[in-house]
């Protein structure tokens, strides 16, 4: 798989989706993350973001989760290919 | 017995637990933390129970204090009843597993159960009972079906005891168990879901979140008004008024007690609000001002909370709230603030850092007015024309942003990101929403009459010793240069440290211009937060952060009282 696919979570387009690769971070983003399902293989769908680096709002497990702008950046996302979209 | 509810957020936990106890229900703090939680009592066959309402938890490897909290209450509980939503499988049964490795009795409760048929989704419960090896129950806790064999299966509550697990063996385990027991088909999304995506995108959300705030302030208003026209008036004019006036002829129409007790009579009648006695005003204004709003305010913020908009309410609001150093989560305790300071502030409890609940806790003493002082701008300021009002809200507004922005940039400490669930909408059950209510007005009432009383009586004996001059006397320059209001507003000022409504009440017989009542509005509103909120914020934030918080305050109030009067 070609590396310039993987984007993190605030370069996502809204209702792109992809599968979880990595979550950068500390311990305790890796943990808070985890608890609420988002880990490396999960599915994950960009609903919608706010302006001015606001939150990031996924879907995972089909729950709706909002993602602090700075912990959104340490979510690598593996994107589905184009043709999907 | 003691049996714990115990589950993810927003699965139904406290619908259940209203279902399972009576009335009778105590909120607690958890020893030495600021986490709360719920208790009450059942009766399972001849025995009572007692039933706790855990806080809400993903995981039992703690990510926060309230989930500390949750670990160590698991060590006191004889059963667990792990309330899993039935439609979100893979992220609830993590905390399944991981409460089956801990080898405590525990019975599943498969909640929201009827959504799983809307949403397509189809779990086979015989083989979920296999894997699981513990009782799986589906309920539907709005309705109440399934609550009785939930009820008949807590004793049969087994112990699976399964070896302890990694993190990522635990997710492996639940992607084994999920492709066994759930089969979800295709479905379009629901209006519901549409709407629930709408109200976190910029624009349309923005759109939705001033209409619900406004709707939200239109009803307050609307049930607070007719509380007090239908209900609160009559008892008071037409039951009180003559006990009180019989009274007062008995206690000699005047003198130390009579004054201490009923107050001063205006043109020879008891008048609630300005006559100022423990029997007149000191219970005029806790019931017959206060409370109509605390009624209505508390109804429409616990029907928004189970609604589930206030997460896309923090949301939306992120932005805006790190600019002042805190996160989208902060709205709570400041909507709060808007109906009463004091519960305001001890829900600042909810967030986690200490540098957070200081921030927040200082703009709420300072910059938003209680419902009680919104009714008073609104009948004093607003008789001279809406535009004054505005003056007034404007101004408190920009307080807000100017001070969060300085403590946003003075206060040591971080403020963590924001992360959060957002449920999907769902309609309000009225049996949780009015529990919740009670414990709300109940917990106002409890905190804030004794208080109210105690202030008219010490009020009363210092204006009667003459304390209230000379205090008037030290302060006048700065009221009557600074603020370009009269010497008599002093009196006012100092009331206001007891009760702020009825410090701005004391200013209308002073025959104020509009821009002096706009100024001492806004000086009323910011200055010493009402005794009851200073009570709670020294218990909260302890003596020295009070200190600083007052200390800004007071700056504060100078600075804007001046401004004010130089622009105007």
């Amino acid at each position: 798989m070609p590396d310039e696919k993987q984007v993190t979570l605030t370069q996502m387009w809204a209702r792109q989706s992809g599968i979880v690769v990595q979550v950068q971070g500390g311990h305790g983003v890796v943990n808070r993350l985890s608890a609420l399902g988002i880990i490396p293989g999960k599915r994950i769908t960009k609903i919608s973001s706010m302006l001015m680096r606001g939150p990031v709002i996924v879907e995972v497990d089909r729950t709706r989760v909002a993602i602090g702008f700075g912990m959104a950046t340490m979510i690598l996302v593996q994107l589905d290919n184009e043709a999907t979209k | 017995m003691k049996i714990l509810l115990m589950g993810n957020p927003n699965v139904g936990k406290s619908v259940i637990f209203s279902r399972l106890t009576g009335v009778r229900v105590i909120v607690s703090n958890y020893p030495g933390t600021t986490v709360s939680y719920t208790r009450g009592l059942m009766k399972l066959g001849d025995e009572t129970a007692e039933v706790i309402d855990v806080p809400g938890t993903y995981t039992l490897e703690p990510t926060c204090k309230a989930e500390e909290v949750a670990l160590q209450m698991l060590d006191t509980g004889d059963v667990v009843i792990n309330v899993v939503n039935a439609t979100n499988l893979e992220r609830n049964l993590y905390l399944t597993l991981q409460l089956l490795e801990k080898g405590v009795p525990v019975v599943v409760a498969l909640n929201m159960w009827d959504d799983t048929k809307h949403q397509g989704i189809n779990i086979d419960l015989d083989k979920l009972r296999g894997l699981l090896g513990v009782p799986v129950i589906p309920t539907v806790a709005v309705t109440g079906q399934g609550m009785k064999e939930l009820v008949e299966n807590i004793p049969k509550a087994t112990l699976p005891g399964i070896p302890t697990h990694s993190r990522d063996e635990r997710w492996a385990a639940i992607g084994s168990i999920i492709d066994q027991v759930q089969q979800v088909t295709h479905r379009h999304h629901t209006w519901r879901e549409r709407l629930s995506d709408a109200s976190v995108k910029p624009l349309s959300g923005g759109i939705i979140a001033l209409a619900v705030l406004a709707i939200s302030f239109v009803v307050i208003r609307f049930i607070g008004e007719s509380l007090i026209s239908y209900v609160i008036e009559p008892l008071f004019n037409n039951l009180w008024a003559p006990v009180l006036s019989k009274l007062s002829g008995l206690l000699g129409g005047s003198g130390f007690f009579h004054d201490i007790i009923i107050g001063k009579l205006i043109g020879g009648e008891v008048d609630f609000v300005q006559s100022f006695g423990l029997l007149s005003s000191g219970l005029y204004v806790p019931f017959g001002m206060v409370l109509p709003y605390i009624i209505s305010f508390y109804l429409v913020l616990g029907l928004l909370e189970d609604i589930g908009y206030l997460p896309r309410l923090a949301v939306l609001l992120d932005t805006i709230m790190h600019r002042l150093g805190l996160h989208g989560y902060a709205i709570i305790p400041t909507l709060l603030g808007l109906g009463c300071n004091v519960p305001a502030i001890m829900a600042t409890r909810i967030l986690e850092s200490k540098r957070e609940r200081f921030i927040v806790a200082t703009l709420i003493s300072i910059a938003l007015p209680c419902a009680a002082l919104q009714a008073m701008i609104f009948g004093l300021v607003g008789e001279r024309g809406g535009q004054y009002v505005a003056i007034v809200y404007g101004t408190l507004f920009v307080v807000w942003i100017i001070v969060g922005t300085i403590l946003r940039y003075t206060v040591k400490g971080f403020t963590p990101e924001l992360l959060v669930e957002i449920p999907p909408y769902r309609l309000p059950q009225w049996r949780a929403t009015l529990q919740k209510l009670w414990m709300r007005v109940y917990g106002f009432l409890v905190a804030a009459v004794p208080i109210i009383l105690g202030a008219v009586l010490v009020i009363n004996i210092l204006y009667f010793v003459g304390v209230f001059e000379a205090i008037a006397n030290f302060t006048a320059p700065v009221i009557t240069n600074l603020f370009g209001l009269p010497k008599e507003a002093v009196t006012a000022v100092v009331i206001g440290f007891l009760r702020k409504d009825v410090a701005i009440g004391m200013l209308a017989p002073l025959a104020l211009s509009a821009k002096q009542l706009v100024v001492g509005s806004v000086v009323l509103a910011m200055f010493f937060p009402c005794i009851a909120t200073f009570v709670v914020l020294l218990r909260e934030l302890g003596v020295v952060n009070t200190l600083k918080s007052t200390g800004i305050m007071l700056s504060a109030v100078l600075i804007t009282g001046g401004i004010l009067n130089l622009v105007l």
